[in-house]
């Protein structure tokens, strides 16, 4: 239904010629997946998909395609990255048209894969489930237990600023009162937080998915590939890693949507929505800003109020 | 001679190898993510990932390697040899896809006009104990570029997981010298008809139609293809499908220093990345995706094969399961090939 009526209005968008590029999901060769599309002929609306597995954040996307007129899928974290983007005058001359789609909560893959003994080959969604087959099983399971922790609280689900809008409006609740892997950290001593972000983060292969994976890092030179002056060595120092990993949190703060992206394009399986996602608890406490809500509201972080908090001045 | 080895045995086998050889194999990070590491306690050891996220190519070639270090001495500088390798090596538990790549980036290391000392030296100290693949997955394409899931050219041991025991086979030198191991029994006639089985069972298995055969003279009619414009677009350029390569071997070098001591250390680099291929003088000869992502299928199925005699793939399917936006090699092959995508499109495979 949902998938009908996207495909439906990505085909008049493109016949009407009211954007030059669609850019959405379509279903593709992994199971638990789907991949980013390109459509630029109406008749290619029919390749669009919507299910749980539309994990990417297509914003990202947006700084690459900046010469083009683009209508863009996105869900309601993907919706809040734009604004975000716009705020910060990314896209003075095509600011992109979105295809809002209430979103539903996405599946979180990985999670369904350590539930089960074997490769899987094919999954779907009926309803609240998730039928999963591999070549000697077949189990059907609840979809609401499998979704990603960023997915679990969210609350806004249904698009802002949304040029069409796809689904009914639904109510801004989340499935748990805090972000279940925030809460985790905050329950840890400050040598436990320190343990666990370096076990983490000794995974990295500074293959920066993490960082290509999100629309807000769009940094002509990312301070890690800057060598003149060299912020940081290329190896995989734990110090290096570290600072890597403290500084792409930091410059994210009052910027990130709480997506979770860059967790789900890490190949070596790093948890770093922790950390993002308190910065934004901060940055709502403090300034009583969330990212990408109010589109007219100056980023906290690039502006001065003298009215701003100034405790940590001693 | 056919020998096993007993899996109530698999422990004591590795505490030898531990006291005799430094030992490198798959151990688990976290939950699902395997890399090949050096063990030090035979539980670290984990043979049951058919994928590990990164390749067994980092026994030879280390993500991050010094390769000498520096200082002030006196009113000059001196240099200090890195660490030799003084032990001889195992590597054990790497797939047949993995030790064909070894094989692949062997002929770049050590090639005619020079040898690369870091990576011949491990490579000789090495014993390898193949491991062979009952059950691939649907990523995997090893019968396309060459190999099999039971390929055992590269593997001077070769294991098979028979289930209570490990099928053993010594191949070359290296492996017979192990004859003698007292862990090693000689196998039955009914193991034998298992190993064909399983061997049979795994190769039907595994995708042998990705068209690879022919694909350097097709490319070399591409180079202006409008198909580059395309088949870049959803590529983000990070680096995950180039580190994760068995057969990837870009390295970077950088002086690390402070004051005056310093080291020089090599570390992986990707064709991805802008900075890559960034000249001093600001000019950059791949200024987008589309010429980055040209280089990466243009060197493993155009200028490895031209310079080398065979495509720098072995079909491991890494870079399609852990590529953030599913770019499917197999894909940008078939489309290559003038096959149209179709057939891949919606289905599991």
């Amino acid at each position: 239904m949902i998938q009908q009526k996207l495909r439906e209005k990505a085909k008049e968008l493109l016949a009407k010629k009211e954007v030059d590029l669609v850019i959405g999901f379509s279903d593709w060769t992994l199971p638990l997946r789907t991949t980013p599309v390109f459509i630029r002929t109406p008749e290619g609306a029919e390749r669009l998909v919507w299910n749980s597995f539309c994990e990417n954040n297509l914003a990202a996307y947006l700084h690459k395609f900046s010469r083009l007129k683009v209508g863009l899928v996105v869900k309601g974290c993907d919706a809040r990255s734009v604004i975000a983007l716009n705020l910060e005058k990314r896209f003075p001359n095509h600011p992109p048209l979105l295809i809002g789609v209430v979103c539903q909560r996405l599946v979180d893959r990985k999670k369904v894969k350590k539930a089960v003994k074997g490769e899987i080959l094919h999954a779907v969604e009926q309803g609240d489930l998730l039928l999963v087959k591999g070549e000697n099983f077949e189990v059907s399971l609840k979809r609401d237990d499998f979704l990603y922790s960023s997915c679990r609280s969210c609350i806004h689900r249904t698009p802002h600023q949304a040029h069409i809008l796809i689904g009914d409006p639904v109510e801004e609740v989340s499935l748990v009162e805090a972000h279940p892997d925030v809460d985790e950290f905050e329950r840890k001593s400050s040598e436990e937080r320190w343990k666990f972000f370096e076990k983490e983060t000794s995974r990295c292969l500074r293959c920066y998915a993490c960082r290509e994976a999100c629309p807000m890092c769009y940094c002509g030179e990312c301070f890690v590939d800057n060598s003149r002056p060299k912020w940081i060595e290329k190896s995989l120092s734990p110090s290096d890693l570290a600072f890597y990993h403290i500084v792409r949190a930091y410059h994210q703060t009052g910027r990130c949507s709480g997506c979770g992206a860059c967790e789900r394009a890490c190949p070596m399986d790093i948890r770093l929505t922790y950390l993002t996602q308190k910065l934004n608890q901060e940055v709502k406490d403090l300034y009583g800003f969330e990212t990408g809500i109010q589109p007219e509201a100056a980023p906290p972080l690039s502006t001065f109020d003298p009215e701003d908090h100034q405790e940590f001045i001693k | 001679m056919k020998l096993k080895l007993d899996k109530k045995d698999v422990e004591n086998f590795l505490k030898g190898l531990i006291e005799g050889y430094d030992l490198y194999a798959p151990a688990q990070l976290t939950e699902g993510v395997s890399v090949f590491k050096k063990i030090d306690r035979p539980e670290e050891v984990n043979l049951t990932q058919p994928v590990t996220q990164k390749p067994a190519k980092e026994a030879f070639f280390p993500q991050s390697e010094v390769m000498f270090r520096y200082e002030e001495a006196g009113n000059r500088g001196q240099v200090i040899s890195a660490e030799q390798t003084k032990r001889d090596r195992i590597l054990l538990g790497a797939r047949p896809c993995d030790i064909e790549a070894i094989s692949i980036i062997e002929k770049v290391f050590t090639g005619e006009d020079y040898t690369d000392v870091y990576f011949l030296e491990k490579r000789k100290k090495t014993t390898i104990i193949g491991l062979g693949c009952n059950h691939p997955l649907s990523t995997c394409f090893c019968s396309s570029t060459g190999g099999g899931p039971f390929h055992r050219a590269g593997s001077d041991l070769f294991f098979t997981d028979l289930g209570e025991a490990y099928f053993v086979e010594l191949l070359t030198e290296k492996g017979t010298a192990f004859r003698e191991n007292k862990f090693f029994k000689e196998a039955d006639p009914k193991d034998l008809a298992l190993l064909k089985e399983l061997e049979d069972k795994a190769f039907q298995k595994v995708d042998g139609s990705v068209p690879v055969e022919g694909i350097e003279k097709r490319l070399d009619l591409m180079i202006e293809s409008p198909f580059w414009d395309s088949i870049h677009e959803k590529c983000i350029g990070c680096g995950v499908c180039t580190f994760l390569c068995p057969t990837c071997h870009c390295f970077d070098m950088t002086d690390e220093a402070v004051n005056l001591k310093g080291q020089r250390v090599r570390n992986w680099d990707s064709c991805l990345f802008p900075i890559y291929s960034l000249e001093t003088s600001g000019h950059n000869p791949r200024p987008t995706g589309r010429e980055r992502t040209r280089q990466r299928l243009m060197h493993k199925f155009n200028y490895f094969p031209k310079n080398f005699g065979r495509v720098a793939c072995v079909g491991c399917g890494r870079c399609i399961l852990y590529c953030p936006v599913q770019f499917d090699i197999r894909e940008a092959l078939l489309y290559a090939s003038a096959r149209r995508a179709k057939g891949l499109k919606g289905k599991s495979r």
